[in-house]
């Protein structure tokens, strides 16, 4: 065990190093079952089949372990057991259940290997079966990269049917009727004579029994519930105030608590002083924390008011302090030494270049911040017992460590209970804002302390997107494509924030290149390059990840290239690409666009195809320009992610995920000056309005073998969409975001 | 103080200049406004006050004093969703939900003033309320169902 529990620390994504150390442990340690959280806290004649579905006569609780942080898994979640569990799922008490390895996620495992996502070869199949091993082995818990559905979609349903043929065979058990005679519905047993058995009437009877796990997945066919309209389980709550999340939890005696540590991000604090704080109505007391200084009052303005009132020597921050420093690192980056990895290299590009007339273009993306609208919260309470931790996380097990190491217990005497999330975009894959909790905590035990983060500290602690630039070459001739050789340099955000809480990332990052690496196209001579920045400032996960700065280049670029050529941008692609998946999303969104009518004067009209998560998705988009600016009229998207769990859900993820990438591509950056973001509130950083949302028009395909994610794929299509459509507008190639630096908008 | 606060008189102890949206959620536990940004830029804590929409992080406890304030809690009941909450239903609106509440407040607002609002209407007096989920196209066509549904009510 010494072995595996290194590479646990050593390891999240897998890199080939990790491969290969899967490949040592072999798969018989993966095949193993980790131990069934449920089982521990059952009394006398209650059922825990596996680690989704409980029974007691009281009830039926499923466990849907992936957090909800508003992309709706909860509901998904328990929908595929409720598929074959027959029950409706509002017979049933839903929980995030609690931090286990049981609810260990491999699908990470399709990011982490380096194979187009349509490769079936055995070579692919068997690397994505070792790192998926991995995967379970060091049982990461964790909720990104739109793996939900792929790590569940088999293992819930799973689930639910041995939970349905369990409860059979106790229900056979009691009436001699044979198990094939039994159906089930509703959550009862029906038998043959029309009678039916409450399933919470046999739990004590299942619970004797071992479960039944010799069982067949149904026919989608047959599905009743997944695949159709579904009723989210929180829209109503969600619609009349009712949902708690993590910023509402209240308890008797409870404490309010904010903080300000260094803008300066990980700088330290040389000194503060907290005279007036202290005398300020309701607070209770002055808490040093790391880098900083925390309040806690009677109530959370209070204690927002007073920690703002506390003047603060800050030192300095441990990466440029201007903008510039940090440009210049990347511009430097693209050399022989910070090489990361060459991704792609089909034909030659260099002998494609030599003589030819070369296009050379270079893109920017920015850092931006993820800024979802519940400001970052932790409640924390210490006992002699342990730890009890109330947040909206989608790593637990690693919120576990964190709070484990600085309250001095071990990490199985941290009880998380996770809470829903308003909003994340990977901003709640941090635990900077739990950790300053939990060093107020330790200082009161026996008293909740709730840390809420004001929105300033928020955004100024907001740990941003990756920066990033290209540089590519390119030819065209005879109206084609020929040759494209795209170099992108990107700090590596997983080793930065792997690197927060102790983890490296061993290999080179895919991130940095993800979405470009893998475009689908045959382009004669192709070649694209990861160049690793080292860390400037640090960096975070933001929705879609390397594909929302690489997706943008490569589509840029290439979109550049065929009016370079002259060529139609919708005929180029369905030329060079190189799957008949792919082709369908195109041929898809362009038939719902009716691509190649004429839009009259003052319009303009793009199109990109990015795939990310293994989902290629392709949106057209349609903009006039107008008095005041230029106005996205309309987004055409068609996504393939293999299976459609909820068509309502679906399209308005992919709607929200469009808003979120042009909100952003149009208007939101985060610079440093004096080492600090100068963007401070959503003034500062709008994202999208509801005025300026444009018609999105959707469309799921499910042509690819795997089921995958929609979280994330909608948007990295989207910034290189409008860019090609403000070309197509003005003549005029923005190869930088924001784009309102160049351009206004409605 | 004594605020009226959805049809109850509440007796609270605050300073004079303490944002109604910590009044509400701290002092009252109304949780259902939530704190957003704190500068009347993202519309999260919106209630109504006198019938009118405003922002509650911008509005001293003292000069809430004496209005009649609602908030998502009173707008409707459980067993009487308002028009507006039961089209949030119908169009599924939500993502992670925490900017519908101030959603629902300013939509109600709207049809209160507007109730026939074009699509310019419902863009130019729903531009101050902030989605980051992006679930905007929903609330325009929830906001148009609401607005049918009061029209035959």
């Amino acid at each position: 065990m010494g072995r595996l529990r290194t590479i646990g620390r050593r390891t999240f994504l897998i890199g080939s190093t990790a491969v290969l150390g899967g490949v040592a442990f072999g798969t018989f340690m993966a095949a193993r079952p980790h131990a069934n959280p449920l089982t521990a806290g059952l009394a006398e004649g209650e059922a825990a089949f596996n680690p989704f579905v409980k029974l007691t006569s009281d009830g039926i609780t499923l466990i849907v372990p992936h957090a909800d942080i508003g992309q709706g898994v909860q509901s998904s979640q328990a929908a595929l057991i409720a598929e074959e569990l027959d029950i409706e799922v509002e017979q049933a008490t839903l929980s995030f259940g609690e931090p286990s390895p049981a609810y260990y996620n491999t699908a990470f495992a399709e990011e982490g290997v380096p194979f187009m996502s349509f490769d079936d070869s055995t070579v692919a199949e068997t690397m994505r079966d070792v790192a998926g091993g991995v995967l379970k082995l060091i049982a990461i818990q964790g909720t990104g990269g739109s793996t939900s559905m792929p790590d569940q979609y088999e293992k819930l349903r799973m689930a639910g049917a041995v939970g349905r043929e369990t409860i059979k065979a106790a229900a056979s058990a009691r009436t001699g009727v044979p198990v094939d005679q039994l159906k089930t519905a509703n959550a009862a047993v029906e038998l043959p004579d029309g009678s039916a058995i409450a399933y919470t009437d046999l739990a004590a009877e299942a619970a004797k029994i071992a479960p039944v796990t010799k069982v067949a997945l149904r026919d989608p066919a047959d599905w009743k519930k997944v695949g159709k309209p579904m009723m989210r389980t929180d829209t109503y709550a969600k619609s009349t105030g009712t949902q708690d999340f993590g910023i509402d939890i209240a308890m008797e005696g409870m404490v309010h608590a904010s903080v300000r540590v260094n803008p300066r991000k990980g700088g330290p604090m040389n000194s503060f002083d907290a005279t007036v704080a202290e005398a300020m109505r309701g607070v209770k007391a002055i808490v040093p924390v790391k880098n900083g200084v925390a309040v806690v009052a009677d109530n959370t303005w209070r204690a927002i008011e007073a920690v703002n009132a506390i003047e603060v020597d800050w030192g300095p921050a441990p990466y440029p302090a201007e903008m510039d420093g940090h440009w210049e690192e990347v511009a430097a980056s693209f050399t022989a030494e910070r090489l990361d990895q060459e991704w792609r290299a089909e034909g030659d590009v260099d002998a494609a270049f030599d003589g030819a007339e070369v296009i050379a273009v270079e893109n920017r993306a920015p850092y931006v911040a993820h800024q979802p609208l519940e400001p970052l919260n932790a409640t924390v309470l210490v006992t002699d017992d342990g730890v009890t931790v109330w947040s909206g996380h989608q790593m637990p097990r690693f919120v576990q460590q964190q709070v484990a190491g600085i309250a001095g217990v071990e990490a199985d005497q941290v009880t998380f209970i996770n809470q829903f999330s308003g909003g994340s975009f990977g901003h709640r894959l941090e635990f900077e804002h739990i950790k300053q909790a939990t060093e107020v905590a330790v200082t009161m035990p026996g008293t909740p302390v709730k840390l809420t983060y004001s929105r300033e500290e928020d955004f100024v602690q907001d740990f941003p997107r990756q920066i990033a630039m290209s540089r590519a070459q390119g030819v065209v001739a005879n109206g084609q494509v020929q040759a494209l050789s795209l170099d992108i340099a990107s700090p590596s955000v997983m080793n930065s924030q792997m690197g927060r809480i102790g983890q490296s990332v061993p290999g080179p990052d895919m991130q940095i290149v993800a979405g470009a690496w893998n475009m689908p196209y045959d382009i004669p001579d192709l070649r694209v390059r990861g160049y690793r920045v080292p860390e400037i400032g640090p960096i975070s996960s933001w929705r879609s990840v390397g594909a929302s700065h690489a997706g943008f280049f490569a589509e840029n670029t290439l979109d550049e290239l065929i009016r370079a050529a002259g060529a139609d941008p919708m005929e180029e692609r369905l030329r060079l690409v190189n799957h008949p998946v792919h082709r369908t999303v195109l041929e898809t969104v362009a038939e719902m666009s009716d691509w190649g009518t004429d839009l009259g004067p003052s319009r303009g009209r793009g199109l990109a195809l990015v795939e990310s998560f293994g989902v290629p998705a392709a949106e057209v988009i349609d903009v006039t320009m107008t008095d005041g600016g230029i106005k996205i009229d309309r987004v055409y998207v068609a996504a393939d992610v293999g299976r459609v769990i909820d068509p309502v859900n679906f399209e308005n993820q992919v709607q929200g995920g469009v808003i979120w990438a042009l909100g952003h591509a149009i208007n939101s950056e985060i610079t440093y000056a004096d080492g600090m973001a100068e963007q401070t509130n959503y003034h500062a950083a709008q994202g999208m309005r509801i005025y300026q949302t444009p018609e999105i028009i959707v469309r799921g395909l499910q042509n690819a073998a795997k089921i995958r994610g929609i979280g994330e794929p909608p948007v990295p299509p989207a910034a290189a969409a409008l860019a090609s459509a403000i070309f197509d507008l003005t003549g005029e190639r923005l190869r930088e975001m924001p784009f309102n630096k160049f351009v206004d908008f409605v | 103080m004594r605020l009226l606060v959805n049809g109850e008189e509440r007796e609270v102890n605050v300073e004079d200049d303490m944002p109604l949206l910590w009044v509400l959620r701290d002092e009252l536990g109304l949780k259902g406004t939530k704190y957003g940004c704190g500068i009347a830029q993202c519309g999260a804590c919106t209630v109504h006050m006198d019938g009118v929409a405003v922002r509650s992080c911008q509005v001293a406890a003292a000069s809430a004093a004496g209005a009649d304030v609602v908030t998502i809690e009173g707008l409707g009941s459980p067993d009487a969703l308002h028009a507006v909450q039961e089209a949030w239903v119908e169009h599924q609106v939500a993502q992670c939900g925490y900017c519908q509440s101030g959603q629902i407040m300013q939509a109600a607002s709207l049809l209160e003033t507007n109730p026939k609002p074009t699509d310019d209407d419902i863009d130019i007096v729903m531009g101050g309320n902030l989605c980051r989920c992006g679930t905007y196209p929903r609330i325009r066509a929830a906001v148009k169902t609401a607005a049918t549904k009061l029209q035959e009510a």
